[in-house]
């Protein structure tokens, strides 16, 4: 049935299946909203349609009409308008839809189409899978296995072209294995800014390049490894260490920066590998930048803080300096949404007082913003914080100068990168929950190994006072405890009652005590995050500026 | 359950001698002292392995002495047991064979977990891991059991290659077919 179409809407005819999609939706599009698949290579939904693989060759039809009259023309034998067919296959890409479009996807056209083209782009392949870091996540294998001739015909000597070029310090090009799809090309010069990448020589001795003087390497350049369909660009990092077909995916949140760039980190056996962007077409679209997908190396750094002896003793040692009273508390702008809330009922228990650490840097107008905590705003939405942390801990140093603070209990953040001195330090006892050693470690009274953001699950709250979820991708190492359950143990030291030691119990009390996730689950928060409403924090000044999907309320207005 | 009752006959005057008996059993004993004898000396004398025997697996070279494995891991994934462990790693650019980019840093089979199913070597695009003639695993320790990269090779050796892949490559490469 051709549904009542709506003003923006547009019928067509897919494979026999109607479907409605909006106005200028493609055909490769609209019908993988019907699940049919149109192989491609150059199209990819984030970039400019340049129509250059020929690979998602479709048979189009439009309904006939009398050229005079435009009156429609009915076929006689099925009593429906006539089709008339094009004689020569169009490409699914750059032909947008209109209205009563018809598609053949499967017809015996389409698959010549397809074989000749898979064939073609085989000829030069070299066909090296079983040393080739694509090799499982390959577009070329796919499509050669579902839409290939299966054979070649070809008997003659396959180009040789350059295997190992290091076309920047993170991306090495196989150009033998290129299929001049062009997407990192159109890439780097419409998404990233910075025109770097180009082809030179003609037909099958065609090959990518940098410009001359330039190199790919720009913050963003292992997108172009992500978007590569084939094996051609891969990353100099993850190059040949672990097949992808081994690697457990677990979606997560970028914590580089307050864009909150969705993220997928590939693991095996507890052994991070590399990070990806996951789409969401609200914060990062497919992208990410290159320095956000280091960060998974600082799980197994060589300062990391592991060996903890015994808990409770530590918790209870925590403890007795916590009751002694004149505590400060230092809170992150890292730490999850519920870490941040567990915090603050350590810091009612206590009746501390609590500074965040503010990390700021320049932004770059995409996926990097000025703010560099990915979550000062949960700090914010779940009270811990009334206001935007200072550059420095400068008040809280004056009140150890001033001896009005005993005791810093410090959540994951380095005091004396913070801006307080050794020697200030040196004045109080100092608790720190922390995963690497840094100066502050050294010079605490008691250290508890906690967890970094891959080890543990929970939500970030971004710029655009979205919140997103994010999964344990890798066990902790033996000694370090998850940062929850520390400060549930550390309020029940203290006689307080305790939100609860596990994301899932912290959120029944989250729901209820936090007016703006009072009708939120964790459960339930969709995979693209959920807008919180951010209006109770509307004045404040926050440092970030324009990016992505993101323009703060002071540049919108200005 | 019905009980069917079996009626046991008397023994014969024969039967009750037990010579006829004895007699025919002395026969079969006699007639196989003086046949050839069907077992081994083991371990002394070994049996002859028949062609296509899945014996321990190994990994071989070329005959030009290129160890064939590119650490691909696809004997690693299909391996029921999970018996194969693979650390890939890179040739580096002043090896004659740099121009084939990936060799094992580590491969190692766990022969305690080996169940000699021989998917491992069908699965293998570049013939390097082959089930060969070692059919008798022993150690100690569960250690020694686990066979590494040095001893794989020095189990498997060099068996013929009909197609030299990677050499015709390398060839192509330096004829400078194409690029220009």
């Amino acid at each position: 049935m051709i549904q009542p179409a709506k003003p923006d809407l547009v019928t067509v005819n897919i494979d026999g299946k109607e479907i409605a999609v909006p106005k200028g939706t493609n055909v490769i599009e609209a019908a993988r909203q019907l699940n049919v698949d149109v192989p491609h290579y150059c199209y990819h939904p984030k970039l400019a349609v340049v129509g250059n693989c020929r690979m998602c060759l479709v048979e189009m039809g439009m309904p006939a009409v009398d050229p005079a009259t435009k009156a429609p023309i009915m076929d006689e034998a099925t009593g429906k308008q006539k089709i008339n067919w094009i004689p020569r296959p169009q490409i699914g890409c750059g032909t947008n839809v209109a209205p009563g479009m018809h598609i053949k996807t499967t017809s015996p056209m389409v698959k010549d189409a397809r074989e000749g083209v898979m064939e073609f782009l085989l000829i030069n392949h070299p066909l090296d899978c079983p040393i080739c870091d694509q090799a499982g996540e390959c577009k070329l294998q796919e499509q050669a296995t579902a839409y290939g001739r299966g054979y070649s015909r070809f008997i003659e000597q396959k180009n040789v072209k350059p295997k190992r070029t290091q076309l920047g310090p993170r991306v090495t090009l196989d150009d033998e294995r290129c299929v001049l799809c062009s997407r990192c090309i159109r890439f780097s010069r419409d998404v990233a800014g910075e025109d770097v990448l180009g082809f030179v020589d003609r037909g099958s001795y065609s090959t990518l390049t940098c410009h001359p003087d330039k190199k790919l390497e720009h913050n963003y350049s292992l997108n172009t490894v992500d978007i590569c369909p084939v094996g051609a660009l891969t990353s100099t990092d993850f190059r040949f260490k672990m097949r992808v077909w081994f690697l457990k995916q677990t979606k997560a949140i970028c914590t580089e920066s307050s864009v909150g760039a969705n993220t997928v980190v590939w693991s095996r056996e507890g052994v991070i590998y590399r990070i990806t962007p996951r789409r969401n077409d609200e914060v990062n679209d497919t992208w990410m930048t290159d320095s956000g997908r280091l960060l998974y190396k600082a799980v197994a750094a060589e300062n990391r803080l592991k060996t903890a002896g015994s808990l409770d003793a530590l918790v209870a040692e925590a403890a007795k300096l916590l009751k002694a009273g004149s505590v400060a508390i230092v809170g992150s702008g890292r730490a999850t949404v519920e870490e941040q809330f567990a915090l603050k009922k350590l810091a009612a228990a206590t009746g501390a007082s609590v500074a965040l650490v503010s990390r700021v840097g320049e932004g770059d107008k995409l996926l990097l913003s000025a703010d560099r905590n990915p979550n000062v705003r949960g700090a914010l939405v779940t009270g811990l914080i009334t206001q935007l942390p200072s550059a420095q801990l400068t008040a809280l140093a004056a009140d150890i100068d001033a001896g009005k603070v005993k005791t810093i209990l410090t959540h994951g953040e380095d005091l004396v990168a913070a801006g307080l001195t050794a020697a200030q330090l040196a004045k109080v006892n100092v608790v720190a929950l922390a995963t690497h050693a840094d100066a502050t470690t050294a010079a605490a009274k008691v250290v508890i190994p906690t967890l970094t953001a891959f080890e543990k699950s929970g939500t970030f709250v971004n710029q655009q006072f979205r919140i997103q979820k994010f999964a344990t991708a890798v066990p902790g190492p033996a000694g370090a405890t998850d940062d929850l359950a520390v400060l549930a143990k550390l309020t029940a030291a203290l006689g307080a009652q305790t939100p609860g030691a596990t994301v899932g119990a912290i959120w029944n009390t989250l729901a209820a005590e936090v007016p703006a996730l009072a009708t939120i689950t964790y459960a339930n928060l969709p995979e693209t995050g959920l807008l919180l409403d951010a209006t109770p924090w509307q004045g404040l000044p926050f440092v970030e500026g324009e990016t992505l999907h993101h323009k703060p309320a002071a540049a919108a207005s200005a | 359950m019905a009980v069917i009752p079996v009626e046991r006959k008397p023994l014969t005057f024969a039967e009750r001698t037990y010579i006829p008996q004895i007699i025919s059993g002395l026969k079969t004993t006699l007639k196989h002292m003086v046949r050839k004898p069907i077992t081994l000396e083991y371990p002394e004398q070994r049996p002859e392995i028949p062609a296509g025997y899945r014996g321990v697996p190994t990994l071989v070279y070329d005959p030009n002495g290129r160890e064939k494995c590119v650490s691909c891991q696809l004997c690693e994934f299909v391996c029921p047991p999970k018996a194969i462990r693979i650390t890939p790693g890179e040739i580096p650019s002043d090896d004659p064979t740099a121009h084939v980019e990936k060799r094992p840093e580590e491969f190692k089979i766990d022969m305690l977990r080996c169940i000699y199913c021989g998917l491992c070597q069908e699965v293998c695009p570049e013939e390097a891991i082959w089930l060969q003639n070692q059919f008798s695993m022993s150690g100690y320790t569960r250690e020694e059991m686990v066979n590494d990269k040095k001893r794989l090779y020095e189990l498997g050796g060099t068996l013929p290659d009909a197609h030299f892949k990677w050499d015709k490559k390398k060839a192509a490469e330096e004829a400078g077919n194409g690029h220009h």
